[in-house]
């Protein structure tokens, strides 16, 4: 508790007027006393994925600012409303990136905002997911206390992995104000090639790379064209670029990919299917493009939602209606009886008064 | 000693009657499934932490998941706890007995299922071993990268309970990184499935949840690891330093360089010696310490980043600096490393194995109070450990058969692990709280931290049936440690800066 108090002076010196835990805590602790729900808004990037949300917002923006960063530690300590910008900007500057490669909606999305919606990008196959690279959080309950869960070492067993389970929990478990988050170097080296290959030929290529130690760090199907990425140590991604072939293809690919910026993400109604990356899927009613590999599908279709959900249950894989939901139509796949039960039980283990985001992922949650 | 479980501080349940247990258990398991006689359930009594022992009401071996659930079903009926169990190699005493449990080995479901290498997976039961898995899918170019140093014998449930990490955490991560799936018996017999064949699944990340939470919230029935592709080529250099500081600034800056090694070990000059006497690897015995840094990838960039680690070490004040001359020296320079620990015999009859983790760059100021501390409380520690991941292991050697040596042992344990939180790290990197870390949780986490503790576990056991009186304290326990150990108002490591 001690180390705690010592912490916060060190960082209230260096700024101060984007602290605002206290003014954060009291908001919430009036809310949870007359069970007010708060509706967590970060940067306002995301406001159309999940369930609609209800319940006066609660703006994360204001309380921003790096609290601790070393590159030598391969951690970054950052209050949640930082712009993820700025936290990249600061990165590259010392050859380090965010490992998930996050999408940036807009460039007022925030580490917050991109930890709590869990979104990651084309590395996802290949250098794991947000909650692989979340080492602690800092985390206000449904009662107003201030909860640090895990830590800045990677290697850390100590108690439960509540920070983990923040990641993805769409703001649902508490109001996070502090992430840290491991980071990686930069690669040396990166390069793309295209292939014009239909996607069975494209998953056949993936799947027998995939299997050897190749430095792929994306692989992504555009409906006409395999997209490969390699990066890593020059000689590794050298090697491999002449004996793949194919042709030499733009950066801004995977740049626009990774932001979402590619036209049949820009659908107004539009599904994401997570699969098995291995998994033969029939064909998809409507247009597609897929990344990690094969286990990320973007699919514009008109087709019933009963028919996209099976197609990707059918290979052990869900469906999420990422835009476009008419008001209470289901977003994520609905859980089984005994695990939502469970969800719900967590739920109330970190927000007793049910306040946070209640509704946006689940109905009843 | 923490082996003994404390009625005012900890969970205790009411026993039942024993002859009542048995009749409810017997006919779910069958004539070899249960073993209720004192001399077979004597090898259950402690786990890899052997000086904490205690015994359990019964010891029940299922053959399969309808047998767990059944098991659970009625201890959960009854209200018994239960301790379940891998292949007892832990190191925190998280399999310890506690009074009246039925302990629950998951030693005979060890099956390998599935080996999928396309999708570069293998579905396992909980009782296969950590290397069966490698060893099985190394004929695909494939291997399951979490390696603790007990890989031979521990099983992967119970590195799934544990989160275990190894050597090769710092490039491939720890166990929760290398899992995408996992089949759960609650403790009302229910199954769960957390996670999935893709890369995630609606709700909760739940299958994170579950890593690492020692037992406490499921038993883990069926897991489905990831698996990788095996390096064309590993290469380890041993860098000596004359001054420990030195070594532990070249392991900051090996990082600052932006390489991440697949191995960065150190050991001093106390472990290296034994370890030489041991393997006779060829270490250098005038060294203060020595760096083990493994490359691995393709062929030309190990040797390009391989020089790059050279000289930096050398920019630190290395004194020598040499590489593996072919596949043998490199096996013989690890050999040396994993054999460290049984090496610690040479200095003394019994050795207490410390598990905690610090940022990197508080390597130098860490190993200097450990060195302190050890003069203080009167015993020699070598350390020997994970330099890369900032992971410690303080080797605390004493003799059991002298009077108060195993009570300083823990209390010299305990204080570095404060000195770990006071340094902004954490009591365990690997090895988990088990029993042996429970009091120094009261250290790194708030009262209010604790009560979500417990409220992650009721969500999943609302009776605290599954684990009692490991890994999270009580709130009771915390203020009878915390009265202990704040002598008039002043806090441990009052001199140190703190954040």
């Amino acid at each position: 508790m001690f180390t705690r108090e010592r912490r916060r002076l060190l960082i209230s010196t260096v700024s101060r007027s984007s602290d605002l835990t206290e003014a954060l805590t009291e908001r919430v602790r009036a809310a949870a006393a007359e069970t007010r729900p708060l509706c967590i808004v970060g940067g306002d990037t995301k406001a159309f994925h999940g369930r609609s949300a209800v319940g006066e917002r609660l703006e994360m923006a204001g309380h921003r600012g790096v609290v601790d960063y070393e590159p030598s530690e391969l951690v970054i300590t950052a209050r949640a409303g930082t712009p993820l910008l700025e936290i990249e900007a600061l990165l590259a500057r010392n050859a380090q990136m965010l490992a998930f490669e996050p999408p940036i909606l807009g460039p007022s999305s925030t580490l917050g905002g991109v930890v709590a919606s869990g979104f990651s990008g084309s590395r996802r196959p290949f250098a794991g997911a947000v909650r692989d690279s979340v080492l602690g959080v800092t985390v206000l309950n449904g009662k107003g206390e201030t909860l640090r869960l895990g830590g800045t070492v990677f290697k850390n067993v100590a108690g439960f992995d509540g920070f983990r389970l923040m990641a993805g929990a769409l703001g649902c478990l508490g109001v996070l104000l502090e992430v840290s988050i491991r980071v990686a170097p930069s690669p040396a080296a990166e390069t793309s090639r295209s292939f014009e290959l239909d996607w069975p030929q494209a998953q056949a290529m993936i799947t027998a790379l995939m299997r050897r130690p190749v430095p792929l760090s994306g692989a992504a199907h555009d409906g006409q064209r395999l997209h490969l990425r390699l990066s890593g140590a020059l000689g590794a991604v050298k090697a491999t670029a002449v004996e793949i072939g194919g042709q030499e293809a733009p950066e801004t690919f995977w740049f626009d990919l990774r932001h979402r910026r590619l036209a049949p993400l820009a659908q107004p109604r539009l599904w994401r299917l997570s699969v098995p990356r291995t998994a033969t899927l029939p064909e998809l009613p409507g247009s597609w493009l897929r990344d990690w590999a094969g286990g990320e599908i973007w699919l514009d279709s008109e087709a019933p939602s009963e028919r996209v959900r099976a197609i990707a249950s059918d290979v052990g894989g869900h469906a999420t209606l990422y835009r476009g939901a008419k008001p209470n139509e289901a977003v994520f796949t609905p859980l089984p009886d005994g695990l939502f039960a469970l969800h719900r039980r967590l739920k109330a283990a970190f927000d007793p008064a049910g306040i946070f985001n209640p509704g946006r992922m689940y109905e009843g949650l | 000693m923490l082996d003994q479980f404390d009625d005012r501080v900890d969970p205790i349940f009411v026993p039942i009657d024993r002859a009542r247990l048995i009749a409810a258990l017997t006919p779910l398991l069958g004539a070899d499934g249960l073993v209720t006689q004192a001399e077979g359930m004597r090898v259950y009594e402690t786990d890899g932490l052997a000086a904490y022992r205690g015994m359990p009401a019964v010891v029940a071996l299922p053959r399969d998941v309808g047998e767990v659930r059944a098991v659970l079903k009625a201890c959960s009926d009854l209200g018994v706890p239960v301790v379940a169990r891998g292949a007892g190699t832990g190191l925190s005493g998280g399999a310890l007995p506690s009074p009246g449990c039925v302990l629950l080995s998951l030693s005979r479901m060890s099956r390998i299922l599935a080996i999928d290498p396309e999708a570069r997976t293998a579905r396992v039961q909980p009782g296969v071993r950590n290397l069966a898995i490698s060893d099985a899918v190394a004929q695909f170019g494939l291997f399951y990268a979490p390696d603790p140093s007990s890989q031979l014998a521990c099983s992967i449930g119970g590195n799934v309970a544990e989160n275990a990490g190894g050597v090769h955490c710092l490039k491939y991560g720890l166990t929760v990184h290398n899992i995408q799936k996992l089949d759960v018996v609650t403790i009302y017999g229910e199954t769960l499935t957390l996670g999935g064949d893709g890369f995630d699944t609606p709700g909760f990340d739940l299958t994170a949840l579950m890593t690492g939470s020692e037992g406490l919230l499921a038993v883990v029935t069926e897991i489905t690891v990831r698996l990788l592709p095996t390096p064309t080529h590993a290469q380890v250099m041993l860098a000596a330093f004359a001054d420990v500081r030195h070594a532990g600034e070249a392991v900051a800056a090996i990082i600052a360089a932006g390489i991440i090694p697949a191995g960065l070990e150190m050991m001093d000059r106390l472990a290296l010696g034994a370890a030489e006497a041991h393997t006779h690897a060829g270490y250098p015995t005038d060294a203060a310490a020595i760096l083990l840094c493994e490359l691995d990838g393709a062929d030309g960039d190990v040797g390009a980043e391989l020089a790059r680690v050279a000289a930096v070490c050398e920019a630190s004040g290395a004194t020598q600096v040499r590489l593996a001359r072919d596949e043998d020296q490199r096996k013989l320079f690890w050999a040396g490393r994993k054999g460290a620990f049984p090496a610690m015999g040479r200095l003394a009859p019994d050795y207490y194995c410390i598990d905690g983790t610090i940022p990197r760059r508080r390597l130098p100021d860490v190993l200097e109070a450990i060195e302190r501390l050890s003069g203080e409380h009167g015993l020699a520690v070598a350390n020997v450990f994970h330099a890369g991941d900032g992971n410690l292991h303080p080797l605390i050697l004493y003799d059991a058969n002298r009077d108060g040596e195993i009570e300083r042992a823990e209390a010299l344990g305990g204080a570095i692990l404060e000195l770990c939180v006071a340094m902004g790290g954490t009591i365990t990197g690997e090895h988990g709280v088990g029993r042996e870390k429970i009091n120094q949780m009261c250290v790194q986490f708030s009262s209010a931290e604790i009560e979500t503790f417990f409220a992650i576990k009721a969500a999943f056991d609302p009776a605290g049936l599954l684990n009692p009186g490991k890994a999270i304290p009580t709130l009771a326990r915390c203020a009878e440690y915390g009265a202990m150990h704040v002598h008039a108002g002043k806090a441990a490591f009052a001199h140190l800066d703190r954040f």
